[in-house]
């Protein structure tokens, strides 16, 4: 176990740096240059001609990719062109926002996609398994910035119950924070929640089809006991693994929704430096996102080892 | 005993009162866009100067019919051959670190602006070969040839005054905490979140400024600017789409204002650069009329803008002071458009049309493609994204651009850089030399009938040759609630703090 362990973290290293190579190289075929995009109106040639010499936009490369990389050894990640601010402080400074969404998005997403999986399964081919199917397609379908639209226009516009978009520190005032937060959240978990719930549907199904759980109900226990603590739990194995790398996928930033509501976070930073040619800022974030991904990928595995006894011998 | 009660609850009433009457204001302004780094020296973004329009004072600002006035100079004076400006400085002046204004501070501001690498301002003021300091109030610029445009020059980031102690300190980091002499001081700056600014307790004209927080909230989607002024999320927005005017002229909460802007919108034709210099189009100057004939900008502005912006033919409004008014816009003309096409040989001619991929730039794009059909012109669209259609604009990789100007306040500035031969934006390589000698001569007359001469055989000319069409020129428009008062918009789009009060 604790071999299988060391074995995952060692790859890590070189699959960060392969990622690397490859967003430092998928940068280079967008076009335009960082300097023009980034030099006013004007476009000074002089302001262009300075901006090339002080971000080495004119070496080759590889030179380019070396220098980076030994900043990064270094702990800098380097310097957004656009606002002069180090890469590593905006990340700091985006990560929480972001990390707090996604974490909300999720608990949103199980709160929803659970219980509707297990009902669906549980009342399988009646009337309350094919809403919840329509609640699935529907949440899988709905594009997010329009449903972002729509619900900034009812709880903002018309209710005027929550704030139509913006970011409050935790730390600054919770509540505010949450009620910022909760419509995006929503926008994110409800299409989470639909996957989850056909994942757990199908889980629960084949997991009601078991003789252990035909043992349980021919012991005499209450039906919801059977349910809830027999089936459910072997069901969310695969669950949990599907939220952890879900949630994986939530940091690399939810770009239009974070668009929608201005939510000052991964998605919003990456969208501005690609459209500005901050590549200093991409790669910075790029790497992060894989970063945690990787990570929350190797807990995903780790949970399931952990959850199923069978796996540990 | 009665009598002490009394005195004592009247006192308690009276700071009661004082406390209320005291009570924080705030204005949420949404901006269109994140402002760039908050340095007046590299700036480089509009909603940045929007910014230090509350940051950060200019020697000179600009009045509503965009004459100059004065900010933290008093007044100027030209030499007599105009190769000198002699400015005289406001007394008492303070930065929000408590150093004191002076000569020497004008200095090293203005030679920071021409002096610091990735300076921006350097293109603008470069014709100052060297400042005089005079006295602790006055400041000489001198410059090598006459030079018009540099006054309107001071009234924007050029003029802005930085504190030395702080930018000598701060050094390429001064935009994380930016120090000079404006209405307010700066708090924090959340990168794509907020700008927080804090009223200055020691500001110049103080007695004109009633609010005591500004925060600025970039928001680049119009439709959620606008839902936030509507739940009253913030109290003004900048940059309403015309749209969306109707929606806000329904609501009793929200007021609009507008101004019409000092830019210009056009479509800019290759004549002599790379591969698009082998179109039709640059060739002959008979399709370009055809093009400019085929085009109803009456209509345009009716159907994309709802009637709201201003039709224009020159780089200058017709509402502006240098507008040749001897030459309007031109009605459509479709048979005459079909007949210059056939003299020139030609029943139908393609031309490559690079549209920047913004939704309204597109819908005008399609309007224009859909007029210059009928007159047998078809404009083939290539949407392509912002950034990389300047990359293809330099290098000529274009028949037809549709390209704008956010527009300065001295009309050399919207077209010596596109129009004259050594322009730096001048993407369709245009090139009379006669334009040039007028362009040069109205810099080096000050009297504007003067120069006005100049730019009227400018105008004709240009008009002539049709390097560039004018469209449109857009207007400026602002929502905010009704609990704002002593708004006033000016043609350069920024909202000046001095006089808001909120209710």
């Amino acid at each position: 176990m604790l071999i299988y362990l060391l074995r995952r973290v060692a790859v890590i290293v070189p699959t960060l740096f392969f990622v690397s190579i490859l967003i430092f190289g998928l940068q280079q075929l967008l076009p335009g240059d960082p300097a023009l995009a980034l030099a006013g109106e004007e476009r000074d040639p002089s302001v262009i001609a300075h901006l090339h010499e002080k971000y080495h936009l004119d070496e080759p490369l590889p030179v380019r990719y070396a220098l980076w990389l030994g900043g990064v050894l270094q702990g800098d990640l380097g310097e957004s062109i656009r606002i002069n601010k180090p890469v590593l402080d905006l990340v700091l400074e985006k990560l929480p926002v972001t990390a707090e969404l996604a974490g909300l998005a999720i608990v949103i997403a199980l709160m929803i996609g659970i219980p509707a999986g297990v009902l669906s399964a549980v009342k399988n081919g009646t009337w309350v398994d094919y809403a919840a199917n329509v609640f699935a397609l529907w949440g899988l379908s709905t594009p997010n910035f329009w449903l972002g639209f729509l619900l900034i226009l009812l709880f903002s516009v018309h209710l005027g119950i929550l704030p139509a978009s913006g970011y409050v520190s935790p730390a600054e005032d919770l509540g505010q924070n949450l009620r910022s937060l909760i419509l995006p959240a929503f926008v994110l978990g409800n299409a989470i929640a639909a996957v989850m719930m056909r994942h757990t549907r199908s889980a629960m199904l084949q997991v009601l089809g078991m003789d252990y759980v035909r043992t349980a109900r021919a012991k005499g226990l209450a039906e919801r006991v059977v349910i809830l603590k027999h089936a459910l739990r072997n069901a969310l194995v695969p669950i949990v693994t599907l939220g952890a790398l879900e949630f994986g996928q939530l940091l690399s930033g939810a770009v239009l929704t974070e668009q929608v509501f201005t939510i000052p976070g991964f998605g919003k930073l990456i969208v501005d430096a690609v459209f500005n040619r901050d590549y200093a800022v991409v790669q910075g974030v790029v790497l992060c996102t894989a970063t945690a991904y990787i990570v929350l990928n190797l807990c995903a595995d780790l949970i399931y080892f952990l959850v199923n006894p069978r796996l540990r011998s | 005993m009665r009598i002490a009660r009394a005195i004592f609850l009247a006192g308690a009433a009276l700071a009661m009162l004082a406390s209320m009457a005291r009570a924080e204001t705030t204005l949420r302004i949404g901006l269109g866009e994140d402002p760039d780094a908050l340095d007046p020296t590299t700036a480089r973004t509009f909603v940045g100067r929007i910014v230090f329009a509350s940051l950060c004072d200019k020697l000179f600002d600009i009045g509503p019919h965009m004459e100059i006035v004065p900010q933290l100079a008093t007044g100027y004076r030209w030499a007599p051959d105009n190769k000198a400006l002699t400015i005289t400085l406001r007394q008492g002046v303070l930065f929000h670190d408590g150093e004191k204004m002076d000569a020497a501070a004008v200095k090293y501001s203005l030679e920071r602006h021409l002096k610091l690498p990735g300076s921006n301002r350097k293109g603008e003021i470069s014709a100052v070969t060297s400042i005089d300091v005079i006295d602790d109030h006055t400041v000489t610029l001198n410059l090598a040839t006459p030079f018009a445009p540099l006054l309107a020059q001071l009234t924007d980031r050029a003029g802005m005054v930085l504190s030395p102690k702080a930018a000598a300190a701060a050094g390429e980091k001064f935009s994380a905490h930016p120090v000079c002499a404006g209405p307010f001081k700066f708090v924090e700056r959340v990168a794509q979140d907020r700008i927080v600014l804090e009223r200055f307790d020691q500001y110049w004209d103080k007695d004109k400024i009633h609010l005591d927080r500004i925060i600025f909230l970039p928001i680049p989607d119009a439709s959620v600017r606008l839902a936030n002024l509507q739940s009253g999320g913030l109290d003004m927005i900048e940059r309403v789409a015309p749209s969306d005017l109707a929606q806000l002229k329904g609501n009793a909460k929200v007021k609009t204002a507008s101004i019409v802007e000092l830019g210009y919108q056009t479509i800019t034709l290759n004549l002599a650069n790379g591969p698009g210099a082998a179109s039709p189009l640059a060739k002959d100057p008979r399709i370009r009329e055809a093009l400019d004939l085929a085009l109803d900008r009456d209509a345009l502005n009716e159907v994309v803008f709802e009637g709201q912006f201003a039709p224009g033919n020159q780089w200058v409004p017709p509402t502006s002071p240098y507008y040749v008014k001897e030459l309007p816009p031109p009605k459509r003309d479709l048979a005459k458009a079909k007949r210059l096409l056939k003299e020139a040989g030609h029943s139908e001619i393609s031309v490559d049309f690079m549209v920047p991929n913004d939704s309204l730039q597109m819908q005008v794009a399609q309007v224009i493609q859909a007029m210059a059909k009928e007159a047998g012109i078809t404009l083939n669209i290539h949407a392509t994204e912002f950034a990389s259609s300047l990359n293809l604009a330099e290098k000529g990789e274009f028949d037809a651009y549709l390209f704008g100007w956010s527009g300065r306040i001295d009309p050399d500035a919207n077209l010596y850089n596109f129009l004259a031969c050594k322009g730096t934006l001048n993407y369709s390589h245009y090139c009379n030399g006669a334009v040039d000698r007028e362009i040069d001569a109205a810099r080096e007359v000050t009297d504007p009938a003067e120069r006005l001469k100049h730019y009227a055989k400018v105008a004709e000319q240009v008009l002539k040759d049709r390097p560039v069409l004018y469209l449109y020129h857009r207007q400026w428009i602002y929502g905010f609630t009704t609990r704002l008062t002593g708004f006033t918009p000016l043609p350069d789009g920024l909202i000046r703090p001095q006089g808001l009060m909120l209710h």
